[in-house]
């Protein structure tokens, strides 16, 4: 059943899109003022069920590339992801019928929304990324089959630049990589045009409901004073993505961060109250979890690091000693979980060497008693 | 001799300091709305309380919540510009755009966009346009706007723009005032432009009330230079305080954590202040607080002011305990300042943590007597609750495994225990009252670096010397005497998608007033290219 999302969604959107960001994706804020002010101008925005879209409904979904801490200071000229769609409509002389978002964690869980309300389209509530990764080529999307290619990179002075690698996504990535750093760091492309035929078989369904229900699930926890973390576990409970497991709480002691070719990569310890450590590794995103040495999450399930009494999300770019954390680990639907799937954005994609287990089969302790690690 | 002044909402305070710190006098008189009557009152006390040669006081140190307060209840603000350079990037969120709409009708905020700014390497964006610029300031003349701030895209990276914008405004608009973002913020286009069109505002009731520190200062005979606090416990001028009277927002609680440590002797340690329904419990390292690393919200308006990391429980003198025997809770609500007429030590009927202290015999006020019936189990219990918190609290802000002392401070500190458990001895230093005012006194001036550098691979060594050196010469032309000055913190974060090791690099180094000469804190100049390795 599609449904309006409207100015009320946001702040839940923008928390639980943090939280899919499993550590990256970039601060949803300005994404949602953008939002915000396009809604009060244009209206409330027409959300549709991925099962339900016609096969022949043609969409193409749309995003922000580049580095979130430009987007801060930079802020876009807000037309930009507009023309991206509408130079890509004219390059292939069909006209889109919805928008869709290729990443549901972070910033890009809004910038989708932002076309919607401003060229009119209902979005389509799945993505390709079921998560934030730091790769365009990291989408169930291209793992299907479905190719990026042609894509539109365009930037604030209205250029555009159309980028054609056929079925080779990564040098899609690599090439428009090129053109967003061009462009000043960032910029707002049209990529991966698909069927609604395609969007069943490929996209990871209702995603962006998810955003909304996991930072709704918090939000009311906090209001009625129930444990958020357990609000957390029962919501997933009811989604594709199953099964939350408590990873650690403790208190961050070491974090680290250094860039290696264009990401943040580094590791963090958070030590245990009660003796012990969690060590996480990320690049953008969380990527790995180790629990006194022994693997207790992988990418691409979801590690999440909250606040350890307000559960508000807490991003890689803002680990800091000192902090008290609750560590959760996210089961991801089976679309993410196939041995194609694992192959773009599995461990051995990030050069990790541990093999992908099933966080439901690493960890058994559950939420319904309290967190006792 | 130096002198210390707190002006807060409800009291002034003031202290008369030796060279040596010590504390020679102390007092306490009622602010006043026009801030100069109640300086000069403070002055006179002082005098009273212990004579002085006032041709002897060699700096006076202010710090004042009277511009926050002045936002907060949105009195007094100038009519106001927000002019942005950035054109035709950022145009999608026009300035003022996440503001309460109560303040953007209490400052008369009028936003114009223009061309201009920075990529983040320090390419323009576009060209600045001075035709441009004066179309909009013929607009803001027609509109009675009285001040502007000019805040461009990048402005942290490259100070250019703003600066020649200010020019052509100068020029059209010379009696308006003009304040630029890379003066103010750091990167973060919407948060350091909120700040800097907050500092606009309060422009005008600057200049007043700095003209009137000026004539209470001089009215008691007193030739030295003054000194207003900010936000991270370093001094500015008073000139500058003129243009910059935002660097004032957040000075109360740092004066009041670093006067604690002053007055204990130790600079790393947290700091609890206990009042009437809180403990506040921060962290100093080196006698500068821990600042808060997220947005911090002013009057609603989100602003990345660097603000002192505080930690508030519900524990205070005035805290509601309840339960009986050894179930006892304490807090989080409090009868506030009500406790005189509800506390049962007053004959009230409310049992508050004051009774509980007073009848284990930690305080003595009120009447001992009306306590004395009390379940020794249960003033026990009540003690360990809040010790326990207390301690909880104070290691929440720890940030490594080293134990922190504890330094007490307020009213409400006789609800402390002797040793907190995991923290060790709680120190209790005379004078607490007046710990605002003595951090003011004893502030140092500092320097800062904030901005993306280019690190290219085997460089990172000399880049961040570079940034410590830049800091430190900051802090020398600031007033800093530069034998003292030393480097605070580096803090840097690597910037994801970015090519050739783009870092943000945030150095801060502080030093001792020089005493001897005026110092003069200047427009800075944009930084030669060569200084971004």
């Amino acid at each position: 059943m599609s449904w309006l999302l409207d100015e009320s969604h946001l702040a839940d959107l923008s928390r639980g899109a943090t939280l899919l960001g499993t550590g990256g994706g970039g601060d949803p804020y300005i994404g949602r003022l953008l939002v915000a002010e396009a809604i009060k101008e244009h209206g409330p925005i027409t959300v549709l069920d991925p099962d339900e879209v016609d096969d022949d409904l043609f969409v193409i979904p749309t995003a922000m590339m580049g580095a979130p801490t430009v987007m801060v200071e930079k802020i876009p000229r807000g037309t930009e992801p507009v023309l991206a769609l509408r130079t890509l409509e004219a390059h292939l002389g069909r006209t889109a019928q919805a928008t869709m978002p290729i990443e549901c964690g972070g910033l890009n869980s809004m910038i989708p929304l932002l076309v919607a309300a401003r060229a009119g389209l209902p979005i389509i509530d799945a993505d390709g990324m079921g998560r934030a990764f730091p790769e365009l080529q990291m989408e169930t999307f291209s793992v299907y089959g479905v190719h990026a290619s042609p894509m539109v990179v365009a930037g604030d002075r209205h250029e555009t630049v159309i980028v054609d690698t056929g079925d080779d996504d990564v040098r899609m990535e690599r090439l428009s990589r090129a053109c967003a750093i061009q462009f000043g760091g960032a910029a707002l492309i049209a990529e991966y045009a698909m069927t609604g035929a395609d969007v069943k078989r490929v996209a990871i369904p209702r995603t962006l409901s998810l955003g909304i229900g996991a930072g709704r699930a918090i939000r009311e926890a906090r209001e009625e004073h129930r444990d958020p973390f357990a609000a957390l576990a029962e919501f997933f409970a009811g989604t594709i993505y199953q099964n939350v497991r408590p990873l650690f709480r403790g208190k961050v002691s070491d974090v680290e961060r250094r860039t290696v070719g264009g990401f943040t990569r580094g590791g963090c310890t958070v030590a245990g109250f009660d003796g012990g450590e969690l060590e996480l590794r990320f690049q953008n995103e969380h990527l790995l979890a180790l629990r006194d040495g022994e693997p207790v999450c992988v990418v691409p399930d979801l590690i999440c690091v909250l606040d350890d009494t307000s559960a508000e999300p807490i991003t890689t770019e803002s680990l800091r000693y000192g902090q008290r954390v609750v560590v959760l680990g996210i089961s991801t639907p089976p679309i993410m979980r196939t041995p194609e799937a694992l192959a773009v954005f599995g461990p051995a994609a990030f050069g990790l060497e541990q093999p992908f287990v099933p966080v439901e089969e690493l960890v058994s302790e559950r939420f319904s008693e309290p967190v006792a690690v | 001799m130096r002198i210390g002044i707190d002006v807060g909402g409800t009291n002034t305070d003031a202290v008369l300091l030796g060279d040596d710190d010590s504390v020679l006098a102390a007092v306490k008189s009622p602010t006043t709305s026009d801030v100069s009557s109640g300086i000069t009152a403070s002055l006179g006390a002082l005098q009273d309380q212990r004579a002085f040669d006032p041709a002897g006081v060699k700096a006076v140190m202010i710090g004042t919540t009277h511009f926050i307060n002045a936002l907060v209840e949105a009195r007094r603000l100038a009519p106001t510009a927000a002019l942005r350079l950035g054109l035709p990037a950022t145009a999608a969120l026009p300035p003022m755009v996440d503001w309460p709409q109560r303040l953007v009708e209490a400052v008369s905020g009028r936003s114009y966009l223009a061309h201009g700014g920075h990529e983040f390497d320090g390419r323009t964006i576009s060209e600045l346009d001075p035709d441009e610029l004066r179309r909009h300031a013929a607009d803001m003349a027609a509109h009675g706007v009285r001040s502007v701030a000019i805040t461009s895209v990048f402005s942290p990276v490259n100070t250019e723009f703003e600066l020649r914008a200010a020019e052509v405004l100068a020029e059209e608009l010379p009696d308006v005032a003009i304040s630029l973002s890379h003066q103010i913020g750091r990167i973060g286009l919407l948060e350091r432009e909120n700040a800097t069109i907050v500092n606009a505002a309060l422009r005008e009731l600057a200049s007043d009330i700095v003209g009137g520190l000026f004539a209470a200062v001089a009215g008691a005979g007193i030739d030295a230079p003054i000194y207003l606090s900010q936000n991270d416990g370093t001094l500015m001028d008073v000139e500058h305080a003129r243009r910059y009277p935002v660097s004032t927002f957040a000075s109360g609680p740092t004066n009041s954590m670093r006067g604690a440590a002053v007055l204990s002797g130790v600079t790393t340690c947290a700091v609890v202040d206990v009042g009437g329904t809180t403990s506040d419990v921060g962290v100093l390292t080196r006698g500068f607080p821990r600042e808060a690393t997220t947005e911090v919200s002013v009057a609603g308006i989100r602003t990345n002011f660097r603000m002192p990391d505080v930690l508030s429980i519900g524990i205070g003198g005035g805290s509601l305990v309840r339960g009986a025997g050894s179930s006892a809770t304490v807090g989080p609500d409090s009868v506030g300042y009500r406790l005189t007429e509800r506390a049962l030590v007053f004959g009230g009927d409310t049992l508050t943590a004051t009774d509980i202290a007073v009848a284990a015999g930690r305080a003595d006020i009120g009447d001992r007597a009306r306590v004395a019936h009390l379940d020794k189990e249960l003033v026990a219990a009540a003690l360990a609750r809040i010790a326990a918190d207390v301690a909880d609290a104070v290691d929440r802000m720890r940030t490594s495994s080293q134990p922190l002392p504890v330094v007490a401070v307020g009213g409400g500190s006789v609800l402390l225990p002797e040793h907190l458990p995991g923290s060790g001895e709680v120190l209790r230093p005379e004078n607490f009252a007046v710990a605002n005012a003595i951090g003011a006194a004893i502030a140092q001036v500092g320097g800062e670096v904030d901005r993306v550098f280019t690190i290219e691979p085997g460089r990172r060594g000399d880049v961040l010397e570079a940034a410590r050196a830049e800091a430190v010469e900051r802090a020398i032309s600031n007033g800093a005497v530069p034998s003292s000055v030393e480097v605070l913190e580096i803090d840097e974060v690597p910037l994801p998608y970015l090519p050739g090791g783009a870092t943000r690099i945030r150095v801060k180094a502080v030093g001792d007033l020089s005493l001897t000469a005026r110092s003069s804190v200047d427009l800075r100049e944009p930084l030669p290219v060569g200084s971004r390795a």
